[in-house]
């Protein structure tokens, strides 16, 4: 996946969460970024290019890290990409952005990357923080001591950057201006005699015979990392039990490797500190006087509440208007292309096909993008780590953690941004987890068919108090959903996805004024996947159920018969008004007739046994295979069942109401009852009808386990409380 | 030597054990909380079970239960 041929150089861009690294990635490669995926993982790997002085260099954003030791795969990237393992190409040089005012535990990442022998450049960064941070730092010290170009950097006003490109090309020109040999060696004669025995059990393919430093770089981070609790990823067995008996043998006689490499190289910074840092005094940070409040026992949760129910306020009365847009232009677009095209199957296609899919997908993009826009800037301002540090325990109790809540809650607007969001979380296990329940929030794709259910069957109870018997239901609805949610999360964490107890570390960065560029590019992002890949199943699923409610084609005999009466209408001579509204009305009728007739009709008639159980007839079986590609669908597909039209303007969706209303069963009773109401509603709540999500989740989690997995829990869930409401509530006496 | 929750918001003191389970244990080492560094509690929230560190400036949060696991010895 390299950009353009070995030709071009690659240069790593490596850091600690939290030190500006990617601004200053956006900063250094414009707007000419590409995200892909680094293999086996999905971690976004951003790569950009840079020029310099003309010569074109591909930049690579590495994930922030705090070390280069790992337990899990996607820890596992660092030293992948820095070193150059498992089919990734190794950077020709590598730059490690560093947070000035924290260096020493920055300085731990620089010395492991020198150590391994890549071509090193540090980019002092926030240089212009030191101030507040109570600190001085000699960058031209440093450099003396690190032996490694260190070039002062300010990634938010892009101070330095010019110095940093002069640096890096520099480096390319002359790799061995950035590779001093390791900083730290191990001086102790037993560490030397392990990381040794290691080395000659480390594979070929890792690194060649040649390549001394990296070859101990990669056997003290063996010794670190490898143990029979890692997860990690292509380490041959042959590493895994020598470092398995030296690490036998160390504990045998009390030592304590982890210990003796990491103070090790901490010992070396501090030794030699005094060169290149200066602490001019300590101080209280305003963060901290921020969090004082932000995180106090007793305000932290309710002013956490508050901004949630701000934003959510304001993220869907903010995509009202461009939702509606959306609507109208499409609904223009399909209406042009209705007048301009002659009748026949190929409008119909483009029309209710394509243009119509088209805009179911773009529909749900201006609250995606919000939500991205909320999510970046509490990201970006560090807002999102103390919401971690706020929400934990209530998410420990239903086997979660802390950063898993934002997900949760984004599950609200659209299940897809909820799953793309889970990456924020570092274990495997964890996102898993998150991605099986976010399905259950109710999201905003519910909403107009729990409209049409309840509007059709609950009165409008006049003056009762604050909420009427509609908004109840609606607010039961979504505390239904989010406690059945909850209580999968607490299952599956105890069950299918059960794992070991992970310990929380959770870093507090200062509060920061959120990078609009950095912000705005996330949105673009997320945007872009989710155009692509939930826009492209939707789009391919609006298609094909097209087809399924338009073929077979009413048959030959029954058309002429619908065209006679439209005729036999038109001759009568009637008013305009009186004669539209008959042809209307024929016109639904006939559209109700092809339905009947059609693939979907008969799926949903041979359905019918299935779904009688829980109260619902062969009609809701149409609604229920039209809204599997996505739910609101449910809506216009029953509107054209009934023969309302399939609008989803109030006129429509009010005489698709009356209609279903008046709906009888063969044996005279009402098909509608609201103990059928409910069934529906809690079939909707529950049942997995949405294929991007189900093609997300695939892509997510790399196969078709657990999106299959998600689908069959979520269904047999769903049948099965819906059949538990209707026959109990028959039992108990409704009808 | 006592457990790190035990000791009371704007506390200094100083690490002389690290226990707990490996990763844990290797990430915080590597986040420079070492035996003989001088840690300042900066909050303890009990309703949350979480207490929060200052080690060399930088500002991290444990569960308590969790932070059990480092014995201190406070710093007068």
């Amino acid at each position: 996946m390299v950009a353009a041929g070995s030709t071009v150089p690659l240069v790593a861009i490596a850091g600690n969460p939290n030190t500006g690294k990617t601004t200053l990635f956006n900063r250094l490669t414009g707007l000419g970024q590409r995200v892909g995926n680094y293999p086996g993982v999905t971690v976004d790997r951003h790569t950009g290019h840079v020029d310099l002085s003309g010569r074109d260099v591909c930049l690579m954003d590495v994930p922030g890290c705090y070390s280069l030791s790992a337990r899990s795969p996607e820890e596992q990237l660092a030293i992948q990409a820095l070193c150059g393992l498992s089919d990734v190409e190794r950077p020709a040089a590598v730059v490690v952005v560093v947070d000035a005012t924290q260096l020493v535990r920055n300085l731990y990442l620089v010395l492991q990357v020198i150590e391994a022998g890549a071509p090193t450049v540090v980019a002092l960064n926030m240089v212009d923080s030191l101030e507040g941070a109570g600190t001085q730092v000699n960058a031209r010290a440093l450099q003396r001591v690190l032996e490694v170009p260190v070039v002062e950097t300010c990634a938010r006003t892009g101070d330095g950057l010019q110095e940093l490109k002069t640096a890096i090309e520099s480096v390319l020109a002359d790799p061995r201006k950035g590779k001093p040999g390791p900083r730290w060696a191990p001086d102790d004669p037993l560490l030397e005699a392990d990381a040794a025995a290691v080395e000659e059990a480390l594979p070929e393919a890792w690194a060649p015979e040649g390549e001394s430093d990296l070859r101990r770089a990669l056997a003290l981070w063996a010794l670190i990392s490898v143990d029979e609790e890692d997860e990690l990823q292509d380490v041959p067995g042959e590493l895994r039990e020598v470092v398995a008996s030296r690490r036998r043998l160390a504990r045998a006689s009390g030592r304590d490797l982890d210990l003796e490499v990491v103070s090790g190289r901490y010992d070396w910074i501090q030794g030699h500190a005094p060169a290149f840092l200066r602490e001019v005094g300590a101080r209280r940070s305003w963060s901290e006087r921020v969090d004082a409040v932000l995180l106090n026992a007793w305000l932290g949760f309710p002013i956490f509440l508050l901004i949630m129910g701000v934003l959510f306020q304001t993220l869907f009365t903010w995509s009202t208007p461009l939702i509606d847009g959306v609507d109208v232009a499409f609904g223009a677009l399909a209406a042009g292309v209705h007048a301009a095209f002659p009748a026949g199957i190929l409008r119909d296609f483009i029309t209710e096909g394509l243009i119509a899919g088209v805009g179911s997908v773009l529909v749900f993009l201006p609250q995606i993008l919000l939500l991205f826009l909320f999510l970046g800037l509490m990201e970006d301002s560090g807002y999102m780590a103390r919401i971690a540090f706020v929400m934990d325990r209530g998410m420990k109790a239903v086997g979660l953690h802390g950063r898993a809540f934002i997900p949760l809650m984004s599950g609200f607007a659209c299940a897809i941004p909820a799953i793309l969001a889970t990456r924020t979380m570092e274990r495997r296990r964890d996102r898993v987890l998150v991605m099986m329940v976010v399905p259950l929030m109710t999201c905003s794709a519910r909403l107009p068919v729990y409209t049409l259910i309840i509007g059709a069957l609950f009165p409008v109870a006049a003056g009762a108090g604050l909420i009427d018997v509609q908004g109840g239901l609606m607010m039961g609805m979504y505390l239904f959903a989010t406690t059945i949610a909850l209580l999968a999360a607490g299952v599956l964490a105890r069950t299918v996805l059960r794992g070991p107890k992970v310990p929380l570390i959770l870093e507090l960065p200062p509060y920061r004024r959120p990078q609009l560029r950095t912000v705005l590019r996330t949105m673009w992002e997320k945007g872009r996947v989710f155009v692509t890949e939930a826009g492209t199943v939707i789009l391919a699923c609006t298609v094909v159920l097209w087809l399924l409610l338009d073929f077979p084609r009413l048959p030959a005999e029954r058309a002429a018969e619908f065209d006679r009466r439209v005729e036999a209408v038109q001759a009568e001579g009637l008013a305009e008004t009186e004669s539209d509204a008959r042809l209307t009305a024929l016109a639904n009728e006939r559209a109700a007739a092809q339905r009947y007739g059609s693939i979907a009709g008969h799926m949903g008639r041979a359905l019918e046994p299935a779904i009688a159980p829980l109260g619902f007839d062969w009609k809701i079986g149409v609604g229920l295979i039209g809204s599997f590609a996505a739910r609101e669908v449910f809506v216009a597909t029953m509107g054209i069942v009934y023969g309302s039209g399939g609008g989803d303007d109030q006129a429509a969706v009010t005489s698709l109401r009356s209609k279903m209303k008046a709906d009888l069963r063969a044996d005279g009773r009402p098909v509608y009852t609201p103990l059928v109401g409910i069934s529906l509603l809690v079939f909707f709540a529950l049942a997995c009808q949405c294929l991007s999500t189900v093609a997300v989740v695939k892509r997510e989690t790399n196969g078709w386990r657990w999106p299959i997995f998600m689908l069959t829990y979520m269904t047999v869930l769903a049948w099965v409380v819906s059949f538990a409401v209707y026959q109990g509530g028959r039992l108990l006496g409704f009808v | 030597m006592t457990p790190l929750p035990t000791l009371p918001p704007g506390c200094r003191a100083l690490l002389l054990r690290l226990g707990g389970e490996r990763g844990f244990r290797r990430r915080l080492l590597e986040l420079g909380l070492l035996p003989g560094t001088e840690v300042r509690i900066v909050r303890q929230v009990d309703v949350g079970g979480m207490v929060e560190l200052d080690v060399r400036g930088c500002h991290l949060s444990l569960r308590q239960a969790e932070a059990a696991e480092l014995l201190v010895q406070p710093l007068e």
